[in-house]
């Protein structure tokens, strides 16, 4: 499987994806405009509040080409973050009280400059969060002594895993996703990840592998726990459940399905004010590879920057920044819908 | 071109209305659309409709029994009262809640097994009618 833009698709354009997603192309469908559901919920302009966490996109070369993936990551992706990129986050973190510095991709790890990244953060003090995507643990030997160089970092570790069975997992992320993410995820436990005690903390990710809502986190959690020590004797610390996001591959999947409109219309039947009050783009700043600001990762594939003077890290201001208003679209939906959404799971 | 088409360059999707599958709602009793209409049933009858919707709602929180295990009995008992609104609402609401296809299609063969086990039970009153007035 290629990517949507190793095949030019017309979706792996940010500019056409916003068409779709404004109700330009598919004129039968009609849903309120996600500002103005925030205006009745009297949150509209959204305001940041003090930013908690830095997310850093690295690079969208990755060794899965998931379904959903909202980067469309992949091995043809190239796009990759240099170390003088690197050195401006450092840079930025240097002038910012910013705690947390949450790494994506892509898979993060096939970046050459990650490890010196992550130390160099290290140093800094600041809490690390990688989204490990686990298969890449067991890719090649190179990445083998991960686990290891996680938790001497202190890393938190957040890893993708849409089921606890292989059927369902390999649906969305790939044939052999599964049995290679059990055999990462005991790599990681048996250095004390998920481990009782050790404080090396391993979060799993649940997102629906198909056109319908995550239920309850708790109840998603609990059922997961169980059967993955059951079956594997895994174990780990939380399960977030994320809401899929209309956008890039499951935007495609969405619309090839026939699941479009029906997961629209769920999205915004579903639109919560309080969750909407909690999304964490108001106390997040995403970076892309190439060191542009955006509101978070979804609006970063959109390429909708940040409204405000700073839009590149060179420029780096927290306090402009911070007069700002969040970029919203109809995409928003996502992360306000029932419990709500957000890369630490839910928000109400 | 149909209006519901949406099409690009590349590739020509398939439909995106929800409404394009509909059939003229005249002509069939079951509409799909109808489903998400269901809440409106209260506005004749706003204090019943309330008490059954709060019934409704404590009903299938977690309890004893999971949200999922809730989910999959609902989605048997769909099937047992073949209701095509229900099989849709509980499908998607057994997905949600984290249950697979090995589990949804469990529970359909429990509703199919004692709808069938209902049925024959009753051979016994067979029997019992046919022996009273048997030699």
């Amino acid at each position: 499987m290629k990517s949507l833009k190793a095949t030019g698709h017309q979706l792996a354009e940010p500019a056409f994806q916003l068409t779709v997603l404004r109700q330009e192309v598919v004129d039968t469908l009609h849903l309120p405009f996600f500002h103005e559901k925030l205006r009745e919920a009297s949150l509209f302009p959204l305001a940041p509040v003090a930013p908690a966490v830095l997310q850093v996109n690295v690079g969208k070369m990755c060794n899965q080409v998931c379904k959903h993936c909202h980067v469309d990551a992949g091995p043809d992706r190239k796009e990759i973050m240099t170390r003088a990129t690197m050195q401006l986050c450092l840079d930025a973190l240097a002038q910012a009280d910013i705690p947390t510095v949450d790494l994506t991709g892509g898979a993060p790890e096939m970046n050459p400059d990650f490890r010196w990244f992550v130390e160099q953060l290290h140093a800094l003090g600041r809490h690390i969060i990688v989204r490990c995507n686990l298969t890449i643990i067991v890719a090649n030997k190179k990445y083998h002594d991960l686990p290891e160089f996680f938790k001497a970092h202190g890393v938190e570790m957040v890893s993708s895993l849409p089921f606890y069975t292989a059927a369902k997992t390999d649906s969305q992320r790939g044939d052999g996703v599964f049995d290679d993410s059990i055999r990462a995820l005991k790599m990681l436990n048996a250095v004390g990840y998920g481990q009782e005690g050790t404080g090396l903390v391993l979060n799993l990710v649940y997102n629906p592998a198909g056109a319908f809502l995550p239920g309850s986190q708790k109840g998603l959690q609990e059922q997961f726990k169980r059967m993955l020590f059951k079956d594997h004797g895994i174990v780990f610390n939380s399960l977030f459940a994320i809401t899929n996001i209309p956008v890039s591959r499951y935007l495609d999947y969405l619309i090839e399905s026939g699941n479009y409109a029906g997961y629209m219309e769920k999205l915004v039947n579903a639109f919560n004010p309080v969750a909407a009050a909690g999304v964490m783009c108001r106390n997040t700043i995403s970076v892309s590879w190439d060191g542009y600001l955006y509101d978070c990762d979804f609006n970063q594939m959109l390429d909708l920057k940040v409204a405000s003077p700073v839009r590149h890290l060179r420029d780096f201001d927290a306090a402009t920044l911070a007069e700002r208003a969040v970029v919203v679209n109809q995409h928003c939906y996502g992360c306000t819908a029932g419990s709500g959404s957000s890369c630490g799971g839910t928000t109400a | 071109m149909s209006d519901n088409l949406l099409t690009v360059p590349s590739r020509t999707y398939p439909s995106c209305s929800p409404s394009a599958s509909r059939l003229p709602v005249e002509k069939t009793y079951y509409n799909p659309a109808d489903l998400a209409q269901f809440g409106n049933v209260t506005e004749w009858q706003a204090d019943m409709g309330r008490k059954f919707f709060d019934y409704y709602g404590e009903v299938f929180k977690d309890g004893a029994l999971s949200e999922r295990e809730k989910a999959l009995i609902a989605l048997a008992v769909a099937h047992a009262v073949q209701c095509p609104f229900c099989i849709d609402a509980y499908t998607t609401d057994s997905m949600q809640k984290g249950a697979d296809e090995a589990q949804m299609m469990e529970a359909v063969p429990v509703a199919a097994a004692t709808k069938g086990g209902a049925a024959l039970v009753h051979g016994v009153q067979v029997m019992n009618k046919a022996q009273e007035q048997s030699m």
